[in-house]
């Protein structure tokens, strides 16, 4: 069975005035059919540059996907021309984005923003694609859609604009949506809707979802598997259950630990990962994550260990130590 | 605790950080990258030599010794720019007259400064009923073409100011007129600029502090706020001298600037088109100078803005 | 936006008001009042005395002030300069458009500057459309290849085009289309008056007469705003929303000229309103070179001949004429920003 989306030793690279950017340094991962992915790391690991640069929307120069695959239904994306990339993206994939109110365009009123892709891939005439918009509408929770459609990005709320995006994203009936952090800039009583929203949508159309985020208590909701990332690499995959009961990688356990927990002892301190993420203007020699680990050993300084699987399946790790131990692997 | 190796080759973002340099020295640093204010800083002084340097070379009387007889030269090794209609060597004449086009350009400068900055201040500074007034009127005066109040301003006062005698040369009052005119007819830029800063430094903490020890206003305006407003006051001054030296040009073209035999750029051109066919050196080399005068000006103030605010886009 | 086109205009009243004051002070510290009144230079005291009276020299300011606004028809003036106001004043003031008349050629300054207006409005209107289409066409292209030779050479050329003054400009276009291309037997370009009084004025000598002066008009501020337009551009560019329609698969024609010129030609309104002042002193400057019969050219002349009242009738429409028109822009820009037009 082909994956819906296999991705192979992805590469980008960003030429700055600085000196080169490594974001993201040899990523595989796959998603199948209906399958929910969650992406998980700190700010500047990656996670967005991967996916923007799947969907060739990364502004090359000074970018430049430096190298791997992107295996689409079996066609590689990386390589594709920019009309081929026209005619995936919002049709086979679509993205969502982190600000609703700064990704919808200000002056164009989110009924043509939402029948413009209809009428692009679907060819329909105006009339027909209002229709289906007011359809869209309402499936995602806009009360009085009809009258909506003339309204501009700027007449709705923080919540009611993610809506309108998730619209546009699903107009053409794509069979996988990337939604990157989209409940970031909301309030958590929003968040918990529109998490809700994607998933009796996904549920509804069997959809596939990339869902990007920070935030760990989000990706217990929503993910069937979940990749974490870090300084541009991916240092754990594992099943949701999996990684929340088991997580095998040391930088999984740090960011575990220092979530916040109603139930644990008050008096306790909050523990954060000490030190700072690398400069991504250097390529890494070791591991990335070595001088904030407690578990380093001489090897994580020497070289980079690459994503293996432990004794489970579906679970993989990038590391020389086995934390259940101590020992190295 | 895991201990922090040094043999690691992967750095911080500290680690990476330059040596610290002075607010002057980045900013120097800055401006050097930007190439066409390096040119135009060059082309810039390569005029200023030119218009300073020659007159070591050629005196004043030479660039007002007319010949009839010499009339109307096309360019020759005797006279490189040609001769006038007046027979006075053109060359000579854009040497002296770039002085004074110079020369109005900085000054006049420096009265809009002074008057923009102190509009600015107050305004920016005290606010309310005072800021209101200030600024009406600045707008009002924005709102009045530049061109038709120097026009008017200089056919009016224009003889009213004797002549003096500065550095060796004798100046006609109308140098002094028209400096005083541009420089009325152009603060209001900067006033709004300087308000602006005011605006924003007054609540600024360092401010507050300065109040709470009892510091008088005007030291708190021109000790404290001022100088942390000079990044754009310099740009603004810079950009104006360009500025001063075009009205300068547009007015004696007009004819009613600097009055011959003084020369400047401008007033060379003046008639210019009587001899648009017959001889194009009377007007193209003054407009040459005051067009490569400008532009570096512009190309010196652009790198500057650059350099002293990082944060504003090179266009 | 009702409330706001309201409020724009009550704010430009008081502004106008400024202005008139400004210009009021101007014209009483600008050489002698008798002339600026209307009266001739007149040598013995006791005339210059009664020539004083009867122009309402002796009265305060502010009622000269007055008197000129609004002129002296609701109240008895002295007419023949005895020191007795008896007979009702026959100004209107400048508000019900009297501005006096014209000491050169006694007519009403009203009707002097209206028969040269609609030539400098030729020029200007011309002016202006190219000016918007040109920053915009030049503007979005540089920024579309931004960083390439052509985006290089037109920002060298943008500075130089505004480094330059228009005289400069008009007499170079000068020599290359009208001499030059004399010389070289081209076919070339006129560079006196309005049409050829051979000829007659017809529509295709006006067009013909045009090009050279509306082109050295339009150069200054071309450059200027097109590097303006580019920058916009960018900044739009980088923007969010167009990742948006982009990750949609829309063309990048639809996204370049839909979502991001509909964003980036917005300041457009207000670019045309700031530049206005800057065009009418050029306007004064092409006129000269170009003889051409407009407003300009009735400012300079009437100026060097010390006609005060055709100096300040001119200096005071041009001030209206900035400020309704910028209140205008303002208005447009309002209706054109779905943010503000939908409040």
């Amino acid at each position: 069975m082909v994956n819906l989306l296999e991705v192979k030793d992805l590469r980008t690279l960003f030429h700055t005035p600085e000196g080169t950017v490594y974001a993201v340094n040899g990523i595989s991962f796959h998603i199948d059919e209906g399958e929910t992915l969650a992406v998980v790391g700190e700010s500047g690991c990656g996670k967005s540059v991967s996916m923007l640069s799947i969907l060739q929307l990364i502004t090359i120069p000074p970018g430049e996907i430096a190298g791997g695959s992107a295996l689409y239904r079996g066609q590689d994306l990386i390589t594709k021309t920019e009309k081929e990339m026209e005619e995936i993206r919002g049709q086979e994939i679509a993205m969502i984005f982190q600000d609703p109110m700064t990704s919808l365009n200000p002056v164009l009123t989110i009924g043509r923003q939402i029948t413009e892709s209809l009428r692009t891939h679907k060819q329909m005439d105006q009339h027909a694609a209002e229709k289906r918009a007011i359809e869209l509408l309402d499936m995602v929770g806009i009360s009085d859609p009809e009258h909506r459609l003339g309204d501009y990005p700027h007449q709705f709320s923080g919540g009611m604009r993610q809506r309108v995006m998730i619209a546009m994203a699903l107009a053409c009936g794509p069979s996988l949506l990337i939604a990157d952090e989209p409940t970031t800039a909301l309030d958590v009583t929003i968040q918990a809707q529109i998490v809700e929203l994607v998933t009796r949508i996904r549920n509804q159309v069997h959809m596939a979802v990339i869902w990007i985020t920070h935030d760990l208590g989000v990706v217990a909701g929503i993910a069937d598997r979940v990749l974490v990332m870090y300084a541009g690499y991916i240092v754990e995959t594992a099943k949701v259950a999996d990684l929340y009961e088991n997580p095998r990688h040391p930088y999984t356990g740090a960011l575990l630990e220092a979530l916040p927990r109603v139930d644990r002892r008050r008096d306790r301190r909050l523990k954060s990962i000490p030190g700072a993420p690398p400069s991504l203007l250097m390529e890494p020699l070791g591991c990335p994550f070595a001088n904030r680990c407690e578990y380093v050993i001489e090897r994580c300084k020497d070289s980079n260990p690459p994503l293996t699987p432990v004794d489970k399946d579906d679970h993989s790790i990038a590391c020389w130590v086995d934390v259940r131990t101590g020992i190295p692997r | 605790m895991p201990e922090k190796s040094t043999k690691i080759a992967i750095l911080t973002p500290d680690e990476l950080e330059t040596p610290p340099l002075s607010l002057t020295q980045l900013a120097w640093r800055r401006f050097k990258r930007h190439r066409p204010a390096m040119i135009g800083l060059v082309v810039l002084s390569l005029l200023v030599i030119y218009a300073l340097g020659g007159s070591i070379f050629l005196s004043e009387k030479f660039a007002n010794f007319n010949d009839t007889s010499q009339r109307l030269l096309t360019p020759t090794i005797d006279h490189p720019f040609g001769t006038d209609s007046i027979g006075r060597d053109v060359l000579a004449r854009t040497i002296y007259g770039g002085q004074i086009s110079l020369l109005i350009g900085l000054t006049a400068v420096v009265v809009e400064t002074i008057l923009g900055i102190l509009v600015g201040a107050l305004a920016g500074f005290y606010g309310g009923i005072v800021d209101n007034i200030l600024m009406r009127i600045t707008e009002a005066m924005l709102n009045i073409p530049e061109i038709f109040l120097l026009i008017v301003m200089a056919k009016y006062f224009g003889g009213k100011i004797p002549e003096l005698d500065l550095f060796g040369r004798t100046f006609s009052g109308s140098v002094v007129v028209i400096v005083l005119i541009i420089g009325l007819t152009s603060w209001m830029y900067l006033a709004r600029i300087v308000r602006a800063q005011f605006l924003s430094l007054k609540e600024n903490e360092f401010v507050l502090a300065a109040r709470a020890t009892g510091t008088p206003n005007i030291d708190i305006i021109f000790r404290h706020i001022l100088p942390n407003s000079v990044a754009p006051i310099v740009v603004s001054a810079t950009l104006g001298v360009a500025n001063a030296i075009l009205a300068e040009a547009y007015i004696s073209f007009l004819g009613l600037g600097v009055q011959p035999p003084t020369a400047t750029w401008g007033n060379m051109l003046d008639g210019a088109n009587n001899y648009l066919e017959s001889a194009p050196w009377l007007w193209f080399f003054p407009g040459l100078l005051i067009l490569l005068t400008v532009l570096s000006i512009n190309f010196l103030g652009d790198g500057l803005r650059d350099a002293l605010d990082p944060r504003s886009r090179t266009v | 936006m009702t409330s706001y086109i309201i409020r724009r205009f009550l704010q430009g009243i008081p502004l106008l008001l400024i202005i008139s004051v400004i210009l009021f002070a101007l014209m009483m510290s600008t050489g002698d009042p008798v002339a600026t009144m209307g009266g001739r230079r007149v040598t013995r005291a006791s005339d210059y005395e009664r020539l004083k009276r009867q122009l309402g020299l002796d009265k305060p300011i502010y009622t000269q002030y007055l008197y000129w606004l609004v002129g002296n028809t609701w109240t008895k003036v002295d007419v023949d300069g005895d020191g007795i106001t008896d007979t009702p004043g026959t100004r209107l003031g400048i508000l019900r458009g009297d501005f006096g008349n014209s000491l050169v050629n006694r007519k009403p300054v009203m009707q002097v500057i209206g028969e040269r207006i609609p030539n400098t409005l030729i020029l200007m209107l011309s002016g202006e459309l190219i000016v918007i289409l040109g920053a915009l066409i030049v503007g979005v292209y540089s920024a579309l290849r931004q960083y390439s030779l052509l985006d290089h050479t037109v920002t060298a050329l943008s500075f130089i085009g505004y480094s330059m003054p228009i005289f400069f400009i008009a007499l170079l276009l000068m020599f290359v289309f009208a001499v030059l291309f004399k010389r070289w037997g081209l076919p070339y370009l006129p560079t006196v008056g309005m049409f050829d009084p051979q000829v007659g004025k017809s529509v295709g000598q006006v067009l013909y007469h045009m090009v050279l002066p509306v082109v050295s008009m339009s150069v200054v501020s071309l450059a200027s705003y097109s590097r303006y337009i580019r920058s916009t551009m960018l900044d739009v560019l980088n923007q969010d929303y167009i990742r948006t329609a982009r990750s949609k698969g829309l063309s990048n024609r639809t996204v370049i000229f839909v979502h991001a010129l509909k964003n980036a030609s917005l300041p457009i309104a207000t670019i045309v309103g700031l530049d206005l002042p800057f065009l009418l002193g050029g306007a004064v400057v092409t006129e000269r070179i170009f003889a051409w019969p407009g407003m300009g050219r009735l400012f300079l002349d009437h100026v060097s001949r010390a006609d005060t009242p055709v100096v300040m009738g001119i200096l005071m429409l041009v001030a209206v004429a900035v400020v309704v028109f910028q209140i205008i822009t303002d208005v447009i820009y309002a209706w054109l920003d779905p943010r503000i037009r939908y409040d």
